[in-house]
């Protein structure tokens, strides 16, 4: 056992050693203690640099407010974890962690160097120095800021740790488990309500779990058995759930929480076996009870922030949890009686202690009692200086003026290896504020505490503002009571006995001899930022709290400033001389402690990250060698390429089989909408631009779906199966927001119609197969059946039988060949496709992919909405003003075809592009020019379809250009990186104007 | 993330549902009649605003229904919710 170990607690087993390495050296602690106090007892105080004048730095607290200890954890590429704080984490064999911020190491850093420079790097130091000369941010600025910003190290490879969300709904969840949130919850579950309560140690009961005072007595027991007796009954209750190594990471509205809950990395590596790691509670309560606690603040003082100086009841937890001593020769430093009690702890070890402290005397009983005890006590002091570089050493005290403000007498030194350090109690308000709550200024403390105004939450505690035991333990009852509106309680009639504070007073930037532009009191232990750094941004005319803040970097870091923000708003409020109550803090955000971006993605990872959605036919194009495209959700069909063809051999050889005898699609994924009604002509009427009312059942129909704003949104072709009766299909991409669209429609604008929509997409599989062959193959398939052009024209649609299976076959194109749909139910929808490949066997029938289907009409000239179209473009400037009604007397969109800015006739308008070389293939999204002389050079339209046509056997685009209906035959350039190419705007019709394959 | 009482489905979370915009914009029964000022009046003015604002829902991963709501945008605090059709409630 090391010298600093005095003492044998229950929650540090002694019997059970545990090794780690840190910063390459092994030690050894115990099981039950974190890092952070095995590194205490083995004499550990200097385990990191500051961020940015590289001042050794030591642990300073024992919790998750912690500025300085912040390690990284484990050494593997993939698991490697920065920023994590020592006091959090509990000891494991095998635990390996290193300082961070540091080259090359802790006790030698070459970034020490800022120390000494200081005077010259201030407050927006960055910001004024690195403005000029202008060409030097590229190359030196910016590389040399980011070599030395940042803490730890991010990992390289990616996380094999498994996490998982959880959904939980309760009545009442209570937030921490010291001494408020125990009774609260006892109270809560013992009245039938379902209750969880949530606590971020490892174990239940705060601060109260190690107070063994004279002083602070509950039923005449020591405030720690009480607390004992108190967990264990709770641990017998039904409706309650406990949930330790669970810290609340935000508070939304409507009582929805967020917790993470450390389930293994508390294990030794070899314990963990690959099971989850965190898991993320989405937790939505009726009912939330704030009882977080408080922050104990440091002090303001020169030289602050050596190694030993720590907060005092962290030092007391240490001693009195973990049974490490953090010095021998030990010094507090307070303005408050809280500090009494670790002095008290420390004198009943046998340890050296003396306090000093700001106020002028004091005659509450521990006060008292640690004058009995024979402590010395430096009354009406304040420490002006400390020493010792790696470690404190010694301090220089000396008198307070009447007023606070100066110091007077003679400077005496006294000898430490500890300074324990205690401004008093900041309750942690984040919770209550996160949820939308407001706080008020207290002025007799200095303290921000709870406005409650909410319904669905109150706080109790510390968090409220409570500090004495009996005034948490009674206001907690009565509190809770009121609140949850029950009655049973076993806190009704509790003793309490507690020293009292009687006397309080606050200096929020402590005096030296030493003139204050020399000194380095520092306020944001982790951001380094100093009392002089506040009062500079002030003197540069920065007034709101949250511009002094960000000039600064006042409580940015990852500690979000739990220790600094008090002293930043006290000090600015008696520099400006406004009162702190009136300048309000900074807001607290969520997370309030870092979260892992494992736990906030859950099992959202791999091939779960986003749904993948397969046609029926899936299994056969992978057998068939299909590379895939991803349209939206789905997985479509690209390219087959034969042997080790590639993307072009294989789109020429598919497009070309295709037109010469037949080409098979899988067409399953456009959207289908089945719409059902006695209004549903009508219904159609208004959403497309074209007419329905007279389209014949059995016969089908192309139509263009705009926007209320005029610009074309979907398209596709809609069948009319009987009189009330239609199937619409939509874009592939477009489906889900066609129906959303429909139904807004439906419900919201024109409820009188009576017309049903729903979304078929998955329950039909479609085979479509063209060319000049597929009349005879769909002969083959269905031997009963009239293929003739007089029983079954273009556009047309009847019923059809596979094997007693139903299926609908329309007679519609997209490639601007002889072509068929067949629809089928979805199960069998593979049957049908080998069907269909095995009858077009003789005929060479070619299974093509989406990029084919895009060449086949882009030769056609047919529009993809989405690749051709915008969002700005109207059917007008697609040229395709045939499809606009102009007998309806209102359909979506059809009043904004005619706005001012609608009807310019130098809109971009969609035209055909015919490059002077054959060969030369345009790239999509290609700017076009007229004119390169005049500079700066006008853009006047982009290429939006570009493809080798192997049927006309050159290369042609689409494109849309300012005025393009007015330009055919024009010569216009496309301006590329290495070359103009010249092209000649053409009609976007490229093949068969006539439709005479269509009608083959 | 507040809760929605759908008044199909009863409370559910917001991420079923999806917002659609300011309420009570009801689509002219005449647009040819009106003007190009007229007609943007009704195509692009929205309020956004810092309060009490009347907005449209669509219980998108639920009943597909939309309602009305009543909601205070600057706490999120829902104030009513109402069937598409129905008046809404006077302050």
């Amino acid at each position: 056992m090391t010298k600093f170990r005095v003492n044998k607690t229950k929650h540090v087993d002694q019997t059970k050693s545990v090794s780690f390495n840190f910063d390459g050296k092994t030690y050894y602690g115990f099981e039950g203690d974190t890092l952070a106090s095995a590194l205490l007892a083995n004499g550990v105080h200097l385990v990191g640099r500051s961020f940015k004048y590289h001042r050794p730095r030591g642990i300073m607290s024992c919790g998750s407010e912690e500025p300085n200890a912040i390690c990284q954890i484990n050494e593997d590429a993939d698991l490697t974890e920065p920023n994590v704080r020592a006091t959090e984490i509990e000891l494991y064999e095998g635990l390996i962690a290193s300082s961070q911020n540091c080259w090359p190491s802790v006790k030698f850093d070459i970034g020490g160097i800022n120390n000494f420079i200081s005077p010259f790097i201030p407050a927006g130091f960055y910001y004024k120095t690195f403005m000029w000369p202008k060409s030097f941010w590229k190359r030196i600025y910016e590389p040399l800021i980011r070599m030395s910003a940042g803490l730890g190290k991010s990992p390289t490879k990616p996380d094999p740790e498994l996490y998982n969300h959880k959904y939980v709904h309760c009545d009442v969840l209570i937030i921490g488990g010291g001494i408020s949130g125990i009774i609260a919850s006892k109270i809560a579950a013992k009245n039938n309500l379902k209750t969880i309560l949530i606590e971020d140690k490892n174990i239940l009961g705060g601060s109260t779990i190690f107070q063994k005072n004279e002083n602070y007595k509950i039923n005449n027991k020591f405030s720690s058995e009480w607390i004992n007796e108190q967990i264990a009954e709770l641990k017998k209750l039904d409706n309650l759930t406990i949930k330790t190594r669970t810290s609340l990471a935000a508070y939304h509205s409507y009582n929805y929480l967020l917790a993470k809950e450390n389930i293994s990395d508390h294990l030794p590596l070899n314990k963990r076996n690959g099971d989850i790691r965190q898991r993320l509670w989405k937790i939505r309560a009726d009912k939330v009870i704030v009882a977080t606690g408080a922050l104990e603040r440091p002090l303001v003082f020169n030289n602050n922030d050596r190694p030993g100086i720590m907060l005092s009841n962290s030092v007391k937890k240490y001693l009195d949890f973990y049974g490490v001593s953090c010095g021998l020769n030990n010094v507090i430093f307070t303005n408050n009686d809280s500090a009494y009690e670790t002095a008290v702890s420390f004198k009943e070890k046998g340890l050296s202690v003396e306090i000093i402290d700001i106020r002028k005397k004091s005659n509450s009983k521990i006060v008292k009692n640690a004058e009995k005890l024979g402590i010395k006590i430096y009354w009406n002091s304040t420490i002006v200086n400390t020493f010792g570089y790696r470690k404190i050493n010694s301090v220089e005290i000396m008198n307070l003026s009447e007023d606070g403000s100066n110091v007077v007498g003679d400077k005496n030194r006294i000898n430490c290896d500890c300074l324990a350090i205690s401004g008093g109690w900041t309750p942690m308000v984040h919770m209550h504020t996160q949820s939308g709550g407001k706080l008020d200024f207290r002025e007799l403390d200095k303290t921000f505490i709870p406005n409650e105004i909410d319904q669905n939450h109150i706080n109790v505690g510390s968090c409220n503002g409570d500090f004495e035991l009996e005034d948490i333990i009674n206001n907690t009852n009565n509190k809770v009571k009121n609140f949850l509106k029950v009655s049973e309680s076993d806190f009704e009639n509790i003793s309490v006995f507690n020293s009292k504070e009687l006397d309080k007073r606050n200096i929020w930037l402590l005096p030296s001899y030493i003139s204050e532009g020399k000194c380095k009191s520092f306020i944001d232990f982790q951001n380094d930022s100093t009392a002089k750094d506040i009062k500079l941004a002030l003197r540069e005319g920065f007034k709101s709290i949250e511009h002094v803040k960000r000039y600064t970097t006042t409580g940015m870091a990852t500690d979000q400033g739990k220790l600094s923000n008090m002293h930043a708003l006290g000090i600015i409020a008696e520099t400006a001389g406004v009162k702190m109550g009136t300048l309000g803090t900074t807001t607290f955000r969520p997370p309030f402690t870092p979260l892992t971006f494992g736990s906030i993605v859950g099992r959202s990872v791999g091939k779960f990250f986003d749904t993948i959605r397969k046609t029926s036919i899936h299994e056969w194009h992978i057998q068939n060698n299909a590379k895939f495209e991803n349209v939206g959700q789905w997985k479509r069909p690209w390219y087959y390429p034969i042997n080790d063809e590639g993307l072009h051999d294989a789109v020429q050889r598919e497009s070309k089989a295709a037109r010469d005898s037949a080409g098979i699609l899988d067409a399953s994924t456009l959207g289908k909408i089945d719409i059902q009604g006695t209004d549903a002509s009508e219904f159609l009427n208004r959403v497309y631009t074209n007419a329905w009312s007279k389209l014949g059942i059995g016969k089908c129909r192309y139509g263009l779906m705009l926007n209320e704003d005029g610009m074309v949104y979907d398209d596709g072709v809609t069948t009319r199966l009987g009189e009330n009766h239609y199937l619409m299909t939509t874009t592939t991409g477009g489906a889900a927001n066609v129906l959303s669209k429909l139904e807004d429609y439906l419900q919201t604008e024109w409820p009188e119609l009576d017309v049903y929509l729903t979304s078929v997409t998955d329950h039909y599989s479609t085979a479509s197969i063209c060319g000049p062959n597929s009349k005879k193959i769909l002969t083959k398939i269905f031997p009963d059946k009239d293929f003739s052009d007089d029983t079954f024209p273009h556009m047309s649609y009847q019923n059809g039988k596979i094997d007693e299976i139903d299926c609908r076959i329309m007679r519609i194109s997209f490639t601007g060949e002889l072509s068929y749909e067949i629809n089928i139910e979805s199960k069998y929808g593979k049957s049908l496709w080998e069907k269909c490949i095995e009858a077009g066997k003789e005929f060479k029938i070619t299974p093509y992919g989406t990029e084919t289907m895009h060449l086949l009409r882009a030769e056609k000239g047919f529009i993809i909405v989405g690749q051709d179209t915008d969002g700005t473009m109207t059917p007008i400037d697609l040229q395709m003003d045939w499809i606009v009604s102009k007998k309806k007397y209102d359909f979506i969109g059809k009043r904004s075809l005619y706005r001012s800015d609608t009807i310019r006739e130098d809109r971009k308008q969609l035209v055909g592009l015919l490059t002077d070389d054959p060969n030369e293939i345009l790239e999509e999204g290609a700017q076009i020019v007229s004119d390169m002389s005049k500079k700066p050079i006008e853009m006047i339209g982009h290429v939006t379809s570009s493809y080798f046509s192997p049927n006309l056997n050159k290369s042609i685009a689409l494109a849309v250009v300012k005025s393009g209906k007015k330009m055919n035959g024009q010569k216009l350039i496309v301006p590329m990186e290495n070359k103009n190419i010249n092209v000649t705007v053409s009609d976007s019709v490229f093949l068969d104007k006539e439709n005479k394959r269509i009608n083959a | 993330m507040f809760l929605i009482n759908c008044p199909y489905c009863g409370e559910r979370d917001q991420s079923e549902f999806s917002c659609g915009g300011e309420a009570h914009i009801v689509r002219p029964k005449q647009p040819t009649e009106l003007s190009d000022d007229q007609w943007a009046e009704y195509l692009f003015m929205r309020k956004n605003i810092k309060g009490v604002q009347f907005e449209r829902w669509n219980h998108a991963h639920g009943c597909r229904k939309w309602f009305n709501m009543v909601r205070d945008t600057s706490n999120d605090k829902i104030h009513a919710i109402y069937k598409m059709g129905e008046k809404p409630p006077v302050e």
